[in-house]
This record gives C-alpha cells, structure tokens and sequence, in this order.
C-alpha cells in the first residue's frame, strides 16, 4: 500500500529532528532514506512505524490516517537495525509471533511460518534459538518475520550494517528480488549512499531535518539539486565560481570553464559537480575543451580503478578515477605533473 | 577451555606471559579479604562441623532426625521462607517494573525507601514494627479510629506479625535482582513485539516476563535462603508462637549447653540452603542463557 509523509514535524526540546518531510512511497516501490547521522531519517522511520507521534503533519497509508494510531494496529512489518529477535524464542516462534497476535488457527499460522522461512532459504532451521544462528541468519529470520502477515509496509533500518562486506552484498539482493517478487512497499534507511544507490526505486537524501532531494539513483548521482546532496552521494569535486552570463563560468584556480548551458546570470555564485570519473587524465585530455595541467599527490588503488588526488598549480586539488585494465600502464607515476581535461556535458552545476 | 590454557602454558616456559601475571596480581589484590573470610568464617565454620561429629558417630544426626519437633521446625521454617519469597516477588515485581522506566527522581525516591531498612539496626526496626503492629499499636488504633474495626487485629506474636517483619527486610533481595533483568531487556524487542501487533498485555506475557525470569529466579533463591535463616525478627515478632530452625539452634546452645547437638542441626540447615540454592542455580543458569 502506497504511503504518504505530510508535513511532519517533530521537535524534541530545542532540537527540531524533523523539519517539516514530505514524502510519497508509491505501491510497490523501494525509496530509500539517505542520510547522515543526526539527519532525521531514525526519527521520520520512528514516526511511520508508530513509535514516535509526530507534533504536526499527517502520515497516511493508502488512504487511511495513521498518523496517531498505535504501531500494533498500522500493519507495518519493520526489521530492526539489531534485528530484535526474542531471544528466548525459536526460529519458528519468533516469525509466528505476528500471527498469533492476529489470531490465526495454528494450522495456518504454521502454513505461513513454513512459506515466510522458505522464502528466506531458512527451511529446516524452525527449532534453533537466534543465539545459534549467525548474523545473516538473523537477518532473514528477521526479515521472514517482518513479512509473513503481508505487512502494507516494510521498514528495513539499517539492516546490513551489522554484516561483513560479502553477506552485506549478497543480503542486499536477496532483500531485494523478495521485495520485488511480493511487491512490497518498502521504506528503507541507511546512511551507506553506496547501498542506496544500488537497492532503490527511489532515494529521498535527507539533511538535518529536511529532505533535499527525492529522485532515482542516477538522478541523484548525476544531478544532484544541492550543495549537500552532491558532497554526500558518491565522490566529488565540487567547485565554486561565478557565472558568465553565457554557457561558462568563472573558477578561480582553473580559470574559465565551458558548461553545457547558462549557469546564471552574468556574476552569480556557483556550484559545479564534476564527478572524478569524468576528470580525464593523459593524452586523451588534449582534445577536450576544459584543460588544465595537475601533478599527481595521491594514488590509491582500489582493485578495478585507480583514484588519484592531483594539485593544480594555484593550489585547487582535484580527484580523478580512472579504469584499471591489467594490460595497461598507469598514465603516470606520483610527483608527476600531467595534462587534465573534461567535457562541458560532464559539469553539473548545483541545484542549477 | 582446558585444551587452549594448555596451548597458552606450554611456550610460556620460555616467556613471561601477561595474562598469567595479570591472574597473579589480581589474586594478591584479593589476599587479604580471602585471609580474613579464612580465619573468621571457615575455620570456625570447620570448627562447628566438626563437633557435630565429635564423639565418632552420627547419633547427633539420629536425634535430630529421630525427634519429630526438630523437623517439624526445620519444615515449619521453609514454609514461612517459602511464604516471606512469595509475598515478596508478587511485591517487587511490580516495583521493578515501575523501577525500570521511573524518572530519575522517582529512581532515587524508590531506592531510598527500599534501601531504609538496611540503614537501620536490626532491633531498632523489629521493635519499630512492635510498636506499629501491636494490639494497642498504631495500626490497630488507627483501624479503629476510623471505625473499620471493632476488635485489635492480631498482628504481633503470631505469623502475621514475623512475615510483615521479614518481608520488609527482604524486599530489596527480591527488588534488584528482577531489576537488573529487566533493565537488560532490550527496549527494541517491546518495540518489535508491538509493531508486529501485540497489545501491551501481550507484550508483557510473551516477551519481558519470560525474559526476566533469570531476575526473578535469582531474587527467590536469594529471599528463600537468607529467610531460611533468620533468626532475630522471628524471635521479637513471632513472640515465641513461631519457632524457625535458627532459634532452635541457639536454644541449644544457650539453655542447653548441647554443642554437638547445635552443630548437627546447623549442618543440616547448611545442608539445606547448598541444596536449594544448588537447584536453583541450576534453573536459573539454564534461564539466563535461554535469554541470552
């Protein structure tokens, strides 16, 4: 069921954790919230499942106001960050728990219990505690339990942060294909932008109380509509100027830039967004219309590419990724000064 | 365990190892209390136990088991312990729970009132609650002022008058230990078991009762074994009608002079308590690691 954020304020003492959120998850889809520590995105999750009652706004699910209802009646199935699975309780028991609070004759609920542990490849594991299961086990007992009464919303808080990197990365396709094969609406928060960029319909990047931009991945990634939302997703170098008037602004270290288009009028402050992979290095700079020479101060290899941090001769430092094929040599070595270069169509201004 | 100090001491020949040195220093740092229980509780503890034994034979131990008072006393005092452990979990659990979220100064408030017994003598508190429970004491006189009673209720000298005694002495036995428990109960389970749809009753039963019952199993072995002993308040405020197995010891002593017979009748009570306590540790040792 699709849900809808109106308006929601919460405010504890003198801190404002939520400034007035707007938000829409449609039927079926997986927005992710994004942000930072101390944002907001625990409290907005809090104020959805029911924990928190919000000071002002609405939260609706379909068209039901839930916004004052206590969490045992929203049917909302949520997996905790620890995964708060009763310890004194078996696999079985604990993805049964939601059915028995409904009530359901035990034939049925072990029917359900049954399908939801298959679901999650846990088959066979019904008579265990949670202390004998590993982490990822955890998680999907977790994750059974939070859908086997068909929730109309799933909230997942965090959830990988516990996992190693593999398990993170195979849990998060898991958790993915199931949400798309029950086609469950599901509001997702992390802090990780890596694994909203890979999991997401949609992300909603939120910053201190606020969210900043609601778009897909590549939408955020490309063009991102702040200042924050272009340091926070992905690496960036992030440059400040002025602009032209024309399809060109002024920055100082690199001089004047060539923009695909008018980045405002004649003198206005700037942000330009040019995402590392779109720096060129080398010879292949020669033909751009953007160049400027760098020596390089940093390299740092990271398997399928290499980063590199070069300073420009007034100081301006700026990151590079390039792609890392075996066969071939690094362009340069560190201490070297080589010629830099990127296309208009690459620089994105900011909130432009 | 064996197996990995073995594979830990065998290079350890060779070079110091800290975590040996570290053992050795906090033993040292414990010397001294352990030579002070040492000289003052085992010893004498062996001493007594011993003269149980003293003439060669167990027929200190026939007597006592041959004369029914001495059992009957000894099964009188686990019931009253049983009774004073009762009265006292259906007492603290609901004060452990209103512990757990209470502000912090209906914390201190709550603490101070459990703890006030322990910061007052003995004698001072029993004859307190003579004072208080007797037929002309304060309770009485007020009960009968507002014309809820006609005649004094029989509050003192009778088992009544020992259980309110005890209890009061005993509640903060019970009190901590379920605090304790239910303080480690992760605030996330509450939260999940009320998403997933359980009212608060529901709550209650399903998720914190059963995991705080490593508390409560811990704070009845400890009620039902310090009762079990309790000599001091029984005496003052069961005025001789209610006999426990302490009494009876020290009347043996006192009156009788008989030590072999005291001693044989403290072993069994020692006895007793080990095999109680044995029992319940085994019950609560399974329960804290279900709930882990």
């Amino acid at each position: 069921m699709d849900l809808t954020v109106r308006g929601v304020v919460r405010r504890f003492g003198p801190v404002t954790a939520l400034a007035g959120v707007d938000l829409t998850v449609a039927e079926g889809e997986l927005l992710t919230i994004l942000g930072p520590s101390g944002s907001g995105k625990t409290t907005l999750l809090k104020v959805v499942a029911g924990f928190e009652i919000p000071d002002e706004g609405t939260v609706r699910l379909g068209s039901e106001d839930v916004t004052l209802a206590p969490p045992r009646q929203r049917d909302v199935g949520m997996v905790f960050q620890n995964y708060a699975l009763f310890p004194h309780l078996t696999v079985a028991q604990n993805v049964a728990f939601p059915l028995e609070m409904r009530r359901m004759p035990k034939p049925e609920r072990d029917r359900r219990v049954a399908e939801a542990l298959a679901l999650v490849e846990l088959a066979g594991y019904e008579a265990r505690l949670p202390r004998q299961l590993s982490g990822g086990q955890q998680q999907r007992v977790a994750l059974a339990r939070a859908i086997v009464f068909n929730p109309r919303l799933l909230l997942l808080d965090e959830p990988f942060g516990a996992l190693d990197r593999k398990l993170r990365e195979s849990m998060q396709l898991e958790v993915r294909r199931l949400q798309r094969r029950l086609k469950l609406t599901t509001l997702f928060i992390t802090h990780d932008q890596e694994e909203a960029l890979i999991l997401s319909d949609r992300v909603a990047v939120m910053n201190a109380g606020r969210i900043e931009q609601v778009g897909t991945p590549g939408d955020v990634y490309a063009r991102p509509a702040t200042r924050f939302v272009a340091d926070f997703v992905g690496e960036s170098n992030l440059l400040e100027g002025r602009a032209s008037g024309d399809a060109a602004a002024e920055v100082p270290g690199l001089g004047r830039i060539a923009l695909a288009r008018a980045a405002g009028a004649a003198g206005d402050r700037t942000t330009l967004l040019l995402r590392p992979e779109a720096l060129r290095v080398g010879a292949e700079a020669a033909a751009l219309p953007n160049r400027a020479h760098g020596r390089i101060v940093e390299t740092v290899f990271l398997g399928l590419s290499v980063k590199l941090r070069l300073r420009l001769d007034g100081g301006l430092e700026l990151l590079a990724r390039l792609p890392l094929r075996p066969s071939e040599p690094l362009p340069a070595a560190e201490g070297e000064t080589v010629p830099l270069g990127f296309a208009p169509e690459d620089v994105h201004v900011v909130g432009g | 365990m064996s197996s990995v100090a073995e594979a830990r001491a065998a290079p350890s020949r060779a070079r110091p190892d800290p975590e040996r040195a570290r053992e050795r220093t906090l033993l040292l740092l414990a010397a001294p209390a352990l030579l002070v229980l040492g000289v003052l509780f085992v010893w004498p503890l062996l001493r007594l136990l011993s003269m149980s034994v003293a003439d060669g034979t167990l027929a200190q131990f026939e007597k006592a088991a041959l004369d029914s008072l001495y059992i009957a006393v000894l099964w009188d005092s686990m019931e009253i312990a049983l009774f004073v452990t009762a009265i006292c979990l259906v007492l603290a659990y609901p004060v452990s729970l209103w512990l757990v979220q209470a502000g912090r100064l209906g914390f201190i408030l709550g603490m101070f009132f459990l703890l006030l017994p322990f910061w007052t003598s003995v004698l001072v508190r029993t004859y307190a609650w003579m004072v208080l429970l007797g037929r002309s004491g304060v309770i009485n006189r007020m009960l009968r002022d507002w014309g809820l009673i006609e005649a004094p209720l029989p509050l003192l000298h009778n088992l009544t008058g020992v259980l309110i005694g005890m209890v009061h002495v005993l509640l903060p036995y019970m009190v901590f230990p379920i605090y304790a428990a239910l303080l480690r109960i992760d605030p996330d389970l509450k939260r999940a078991a009320e998403g997933l749809g359980a009212p608060a009753w529901r709550v209650f039963l399903r998720v914190t009762l059963p995991l705080s019952l490593p508390g409560v199993f811990a704070g009845c072995a400890l009620v039902f074994v310090i009762s079990l002993g309790f000599f001091i308040t029984p005496a003052l405020l069961g005025g001789g009608r209610v006999i426990m197995i302490a009494m009876l010891i020290e009347q043996q002593v006192r009156e009788f002079l008989d030590w072999p017979f005291a001693a044989a009748l403290a072993t069994v009570l020692l006895a007793a308590t080990l095999v109680i306590y044995a029992a319940l540790g085994r019950l609560t040792g399974g329960q804290a690691h279900a709930a882990r």
